[in-house]
């Protein structure tokens, strides 16, 4: 992966994050690694936790961003959440966990609540 | 958004409407087909997302949902491709509800929006719930048969949108009907000679009875078959109508016309079985029993033909429809055939000279076996057909044309409509006793036949159906003569070769 790439994924996320908070939600983890892969965002609102994939692309030309978040992709961040978790990753036990996915793209960024 | 668009499925022959239902909402972007589609229907997702971008309209990155309802029934093919994109553009606010009000949609979309015809256009119209219906232009001569929706024909999904958008009008394709495909002028004027087989044949067609022909190669077995439907009368509208929908379901084109000639259908005797009665685990394809309704349906070689595939006609043969029943669905086609079928005496053919042939004998009795006795029991007609003579294949006169025959015949079918019959082959028990009174010497001769064992009573009502076909070609009227009862016999033969089973 390019630099220029990372730094386009990293902006994308710092977006997301910025996004997160304006909402009033709390942001816990960003960059959360395992062996198996990556959780991008994750942050909390009252006993929710939300797990968010952030998907960033500099033009539409490859499609939407959300799009690329495939039913492989949303079975592994599932799976990752799952062992977050059982690692005590939260800090109280979750009422409600919701998946969502930021699409960013330049001067605009769209949140999918509840995405899968 | 939500849009509901009208469409239709073919299941065997007939149409069913499907209402094509589009949810647009919020969601990872992708596009989910539920109501049991196959896999063609399936892969519609890509075929209307690639067309609707053609059409020059943003594909919504939202999450779409396409049911099928009644979500319960299979749905097969691609002839709802248009509809669907119908409803994405609705769903997605690029059209309103009202634009495409009163319209329903057939068709197959191609990647570039255009357009494509689906088999069965005619039973899908007719099944179709709507005021207009917009259909390929390429299947519009066809769809315009049915006397149903209006119908609008279009080329392309770029061209609808901007129709219903209201930029332009409904485009004015020329949909000319393909030129009627020529009758090959097959006439019974070229037989030369064979007055027995030309009998069997004309009452054959006056009567609707079945016909075996059993002879050597080279008799004129097939030569003769042929020029059957050339004796039958036209279709009627119904009958005409029940015949182009089968046509229309099998993907065959229609020549921009209903089907007004009886069809004549010669399978190869390899024919699977749901070649000849029609089913298969998909689409449940009319076989060539329902393409030969309202026709002729020809078996040559009737020998060779697999037993088991043979006695998956006696039903049809009885009943007139097939009925097909798959774990899922089951399907009605209609099979009103008039069978014949041609026969070899034995598999080297040389049994009607006597000493001839080589056969052995087991090949002999096993070449008999495949014939089943409830088959051979449904041919009112079984005659023998022999080498022709030799002074009547070089010079000879040219036999009967088949216009005379054919006015012959529709004065015998006229006859049996006064009955309350389409023809005397389907005239039962009190209607048989009431228009086939037996004169005594027939009675006599009827006892004396009983008597032997060789005649069934089942035999007896063919034998009096086939009579009464004779007294109408002469135009005779009264109870049936002992002659026209001993023609009957006659040709009902025990034929060469093919065991003698009770008739």
């Amino acid at each position: 992966m390019t630099a220029a790439r990372q730094r386009l994924g990293a902006q994308g996320e710092d977006r997301a994050a910025a996004w997160y908070a304006h909402e009033g939600y709390e942001i816990l983890v960003r960059n959360w690694r395992c062996r198996d892969g990556e959780l991008d965002l994750i942050c909390t609102k009252g006993r929710r936790v939300v797990v968010c994939e952030v998907k960033t692309r500099s033009s539409l030309k490859y499609g939407h961003p959300a799009e690329a978040v495939t039913v492989v992709k949303q079975k592994r961040i599932r799976r990752l959440a799952a062992r977050w978790l059982a690692e005590g990753g939260a800090p109280f036990v979750p009422a409600e966990i919701r998946f969502d996915v930021a699409a960013v793209l330049p001067g605009e960024i769209s949140v999918i609540e509840g995405a899968f | 958004m939500l849009a509901s668009i009208p469409s239709a499925i073919v299941l065997g022959v007939d149409g069913y409407p499907v209402t094509v239902e589009v949810h647009v909402g919020v969601g990872l972007p992708g596009l989910t087909i539920v109501g049991l589609p196959d896999a063609a229907c399936r892969e519609a997702r890509d075929r209307v997302r690639a067309a609707v971008m053609a059409a020059g309209v943003a594909w919504p990155s939202k999450k779409i949902t396409i049911n099928l309802a009644p979500s319960g029934t299979r749905k097969m093919g691609s002839g709802l491709d248009l509809a669907m994109a119908m409803g994405v553009l609705v769903a997605n606010g690029d059209l309103t509800g009202e634009q495409a009000h009163g319209l329903g949609f057939l068709g197959e979309l191609g990647l570039d929006g255009t357009v494509r015809a689906v088999p069965g256009i005619v039973p899908l119209v007719d099944a179709v719930e709507c005021e207009a219906v917009v259909v390929p232009v390429s299947a519009a001569a066809d769809a315009v048969l049915v006397e149903g929706p209006k119908v609008r024909p279009i080329k392309t999904l770029g061209e609808l949108f901007r129709v219903l958008k209201g930029d332009e009008p409904w485009p004015d394709h020329e949909f000319v009907p393909r030129l009627p495909r020529v009758e090959a002028g097959l006439d019974l004027a070229d037989v030369r000679g064979q007055p027995v087989v030309r009998r069997a044949l004309e009452v054959a067609a006056a009567g609707a009875h079945h016909l075996l022909m059993v002879g050597p190669p080279g008799a004129g077995k097939t030569m003769l078959a042929s020029r059957l439907p050339g004796l039958l009368p036209d279709l009627g509208r119904e009958e005409a109508m029940e015949a182009t929908r089968v046509h229309s379901a099998a993907g065959r084109s229609l020549h921009g016309g209903l089907v007004t000639r009886p069809p004549f259908r010669a399978p190869h005797h390899t024919a699977t079985m749901v070649a000849l009665v029609g089913g298969g685990t998909e689409a449940m394809r009319p076989g060539e029993v329902s393409l030969a309704h309202a026709g002729v349906l020809f078996l040559d070689e009737l020998a060779e033909f697999a037993p088991t595939v043979l006695d998956a006609l006696r039903q049809p043969l009885e009943e007139g429809v097939i009925r097909i029943s798959r774990a899922k669905f089951a399907a009605r086609l209609p099979a009103r055939v008039l069978l014949v079928a041609a026969m070899n005496p034995c598999p080297c053919g040389e049994a009607a000279r006597p000493g001839a042939c080589r056969c052995p004998e087991g090949l002999l009795s096993r070449y008999r076996r495949r014939l089943s006795g409830p088959l051979l029991d449904r041919f009112d007609l079984r005659i023998d057909v022999l080498l022709p003579e030799v002074d009547q294949l070089l010079g000879g006169e040219p036999g009967e044309p088949s216009a005379v025959v054919a006015a012959r015949v529709r004065v015998a079918r006229d006859r049996a409509v006064l009955r309350g019959v389409r023809a005397n082959a389907f005239l039962t028990g009190p209607a048989l006793e009431r228009w086939a009174p037996l004169a005594p010497d027939a009675r006599d001769l009827l006892a004396t036949v009983l008597r032997t064992g060789r005649l069934s009573a089942r035999g007896l009502a063919r034998i009096r159906r086939v009579a009464l076909t004779l007294a109408d070609l002469a135009g005779y009227e009264g109870p049936l003569t002992a002659g026209q009862v001993g023609t009957a016999l006659q040709l009902r033969a025990d034929v060469a070769g093919v065991q003698g089973v009770a008739a």
